[in-house]
């Protein structure tokens, strides 16, 4: 303890010793709250290293997430009452709860074939198509709650979360982290097995390659038989997918309800997951680990301030207002867009519409 | 007969896009009616749409009401225009009309009780532009420098000034005893009202500065560097330009207008602000910029339409029982058909109207760390 305080009183570095050691200490605390919020920036994020590796931006995918939110919980809405709240199979899953699922996914690919069509077909701006696609997702939500909230209605439910067994939550030091990562609903188990599936298809198959010689560039890969424009809209439709996996997470799973504009910019933090993640899918996840570790953090300050020997950190971090760790995401990507610390290097084709070449 | 038909070539579009979203606005009440209450009524959509208008030129407050809903669309539908002109996408109005709002309540409730209140209210004015300027100013110098692209910059900038508010708010600027975070008023730095109840001089200033602007881009050499830079960056180039002057400069001036825009709102319409204070006027600015064709007279005409709405969407939902939301429809499916206007011209069979944003435009070339553009 003598080496701990020593390192503590060291004159400014101290604090940043003061810092690990607060972290270390709550981190296992923060853990399951730091999961949760991450999953629907990582869905968000993913969606969009599937549309860009492709080379087509997206910054629909909050209009995408917002769009399956609501979907998932209007439909079980009109479900419940034909199909009833029953039985439930695994993870609390009635049948009503898994088609109303099964319907979100399926809105997600919808809109995000509405983006695909202006940017691939019509060659339209991809930005505006985009802005589009969130300004008309948040009219259409709201206007769709409001007409079907006035009867304040109850929707199919939400997923429920796996409970381990005490056994393995109890096992010292990795316990927390076993339940943190398994102990969840099934969303995030999905997630944790499509960030490193994701991953080993997008560099080691032939899937994968293609949509990078797409994204990087579309006419070399057109000479060698590769259908760009085919390959694009495949891609967008499954980013569409994921990014509806992320709204369906909002809720069907962390909440039972649908509220306006629910996703409140998740969608375009999870933009600059993919942006900090180097358009990778685990970089992404992990950058949506550490922003929702910014926010954690900026909560666990509040309800459990550094004190005792930590003092000095609690006194800096208290002096904080609470929505520094609300904007930090977005300043450490502005910070490495700006090539200040490492750059971040799109595909070299992103954004921009591909024309095949004129039959000969 | 030559100058009717060339009028025509440029609003046709617009005016069918506004027709085409107000079909498809009446589908969306007929099918949602049908789904929710399980009844057909026809006359919903007409009733919907007769309050919208009622409720925003049928009286003569409904009309002053329109214009205050329009003012801030116009100052916002500049800035995104302007940046369109340079060959920049401004997504970050949302974010300087915050910061521009935030700094003209900082610098008017210091103000508030000073005469003549003539003084506060220009001191806060150039206090909100400058500080949109200065936030617009940071994509430009970025995208200058090192080719961070402006949008992605731009869309964090948005969510830094949301918190960057809220903060300053809660802190800085929160009346000690009040149960919520909540500004002073701005006082006599307020904006006069000239119109009825709530028509303040702003409602002036913005067809006013739209003048301005396009006096700027068309008669001036500095307007002429920004529209080449916009079309043609090598061009620029080679006729001896700095494009990452040019880039700078934009944002900023782009960043200025919806700082103004933020600053006449607070100043002529809420006189404070809260922690939470939020606005659609970035979002909606883009729509207005693209209605508008990015010309100043254009935006105008765009932000009246958009105004328009915005002020009727209340008495819609009161008199006719339509969401107010179905205005976000609406104009979303405007801007759907603007931007598939190469469709759009094939069904009715419409002429082109010379090079624009319509003709599969693309501003958004790849982003994140870019090239920056080379120096003259």
């Amino acid at each position: 303890m003598d080496i701990i305080g020593f390192l503590y009183d060291l004159p400014i570095i101290g604090l940043l010793f003061q810092l690990i050691g607060y972290l270390i200490a709550i981190f296992p605390t923060i853990a399951p709250i730091v999961m949760q919020a991450s999953v629907p920036i990582a869905f968000a994020a993913l969606c969009g290293v599937m549309c860009e590796r492709a080379g087509v931006v997206n910054i629909g995918i909050e209009g995408m997430m917002l769009t399956a939110a609501f979907v998932g919980w209007a439909a079980g809405v009109f479900l419940v009452p034909v199909l009833g709240n029953g039985p439930e199979l695994i993870f609390g899953a009635t049948p009503a709860l898994v088609i109303a699922f099964a319907l979100a996914v399926v809105s997600g690919v919808v809109v995000a074939l509405v983006h695909a069509w202006l940017s691939i077909s019509v060659r339209a701006d991809q930005i505006i198509s985009g802005t589009i696609i969130n300004i008309a997702a948040f009219g259409i939500t709201g206007y769709l709650n409001t007409l079907i909230a006035r009867s304040s209605p109850a929707g199919a439910g939400r997923f429920e979360a796996f409970v381990l067994p005490p056994a393995v939550v109890d096992v010292p030091l990795i316990g927390w982290l076993i339940n943190t990562l398994f102990g969840q609903g099934p969303l995030v188990l999905a997630l944790l097995v499509i960030v490193v599936l994701f991953q080993v298809l997008l560099f080691r198959s032939r899937w994968g390659l293609r949509t990078r010689a797409v994204g990087e560039h579309p006419r070399a890969a057109e000479t060698v038989g590769i259908d760009v424009i085919k390959v694009r809209y495949r891609n967008v439709m499954i980013g569409g997918a994921l990014a509806a996996l992320g709204g369906a997470y909002l809720s069907m799973d962390l909440s039972a309800s649908f509220q306006q504009g629910m996703t409140v910019g998740r969608g375009f933090i999870g933009l600059a997951a993919m942006i900090v993640g180097r358009w990778t899918p685990l970089g992404a996840f992990g950058a949506a680990l550490l922003f929702a570790s910014s926010v954690g953090i900026g909560q666990s300050i509040r309800i459990v301030p550094p004190a005792g020997e930590l003092a000095e950190l609690g006194a800096l971090l208290g002096a904080l207002p609470r929505q520094f760790f609300d904007a930090l995401p977005y300043l450490v990507t502005i910070v490495i867009l700006a090539g200040v610390i490492g750059r971040s290097v799109p595909p070299a084709a992103d954004g921009i519409p591909y024309e095949r070449e004129s039959p000969a | 007969m030559n100058r009717l038909r060339r009028t025509w070539t440029l609003i046709a579009l617009p005016t069918l896009s506004i027709l085409l979203a107000v079909i498809v606005g009446s589908i969306v009440i007929l099918v949602s009616e049908l789904l929710v209450s399980g009844r057909l009524r026809l006359d919903l959509p007409i009733n919907a749409f007769a309050a919208l208008i009622s409720g925003s030129i049928g009286s003569p407050n409904a009309i002053i009401n329109t214009l205050v809903q329009t003012t801030p669309l116009i100052l916002g539908g500049l800035s995104v225009g302007l940046a369109f002109k340079a060959g920049l996408f401004n997504i970050g109005a949302q974010g300087q009309f915050l910061i521009g709002a935030l700094a003209t309540v900082a610098v008017g409730t210091q103000f508030r009780t000073f005469e003549p209140g003539i003084v506060g209210l220009l001191v806060s004015i150039a206090a909100g532009t400058l500080a949109g300027a200065a936030y617009g100013f940071i994509p430009g110098i970025l995208k200058a420098v090192s080719g961070a692209h402006e949008v992605v910059i731009t869309i964090m900038l948005n969510f830094v000034a949301v918190s960057t508010v809220a903060a300053v708010v809660s802190t800085i600027l929160d009346v000690p005893g009040s149960p919520s975070p909540i500004t002073l008023d701005v006082g006599t730095a307020a904006l006069p009202v000239l119109f009825g109840r709530n028509g303040h001089i702003g409602i002036l200033i913005a067809p006013i500065i739209a003048v301005a602007i396009g006096w700027l881009l068309f008669r001036t050499t500095w307007g002429f560097e920004i529209r080449t830079a916009g079309a043609n960056p090598e061009a620029a180039r080679y006729a001896g330009m700095s494009p990452r002057r040019i880039i700078v400069w934009a944002m900023s001036l782009a960043g200025g207008l919806a700082g103004m825009a933020g600053a006449i709102e607070v100043l002529g319409v809420t006189k404070h602000m809260t922690a939470s204070y939020g606005t659609t006027v970035g979002f909606d600015s883009i729509a207005v910029a693209l209605l508008g064709r990015t010309n100043p007279v254009g935006i105008i005409f765009a932000a009246l339409l958009f105004g328009a709405m915005r002020s009727g969407a209340a008495a819609m939902q009161i008199q006719a029982g339509v969401p107010a939301e179905l205005v976000g429809v609406l104009q979303a499916t405007i801007l759907f058909f603007i931007v598939a206007s190469s469709v759009v011209r094939r069904i009715f069979r419409l002429r082109a109207a010379g090079p624009g944003l319509d003709e599969a435009t693309t501003i958004s070339r790849s982003y994140g760390g870019g090239e920056a553009p080379r120096a003259a």
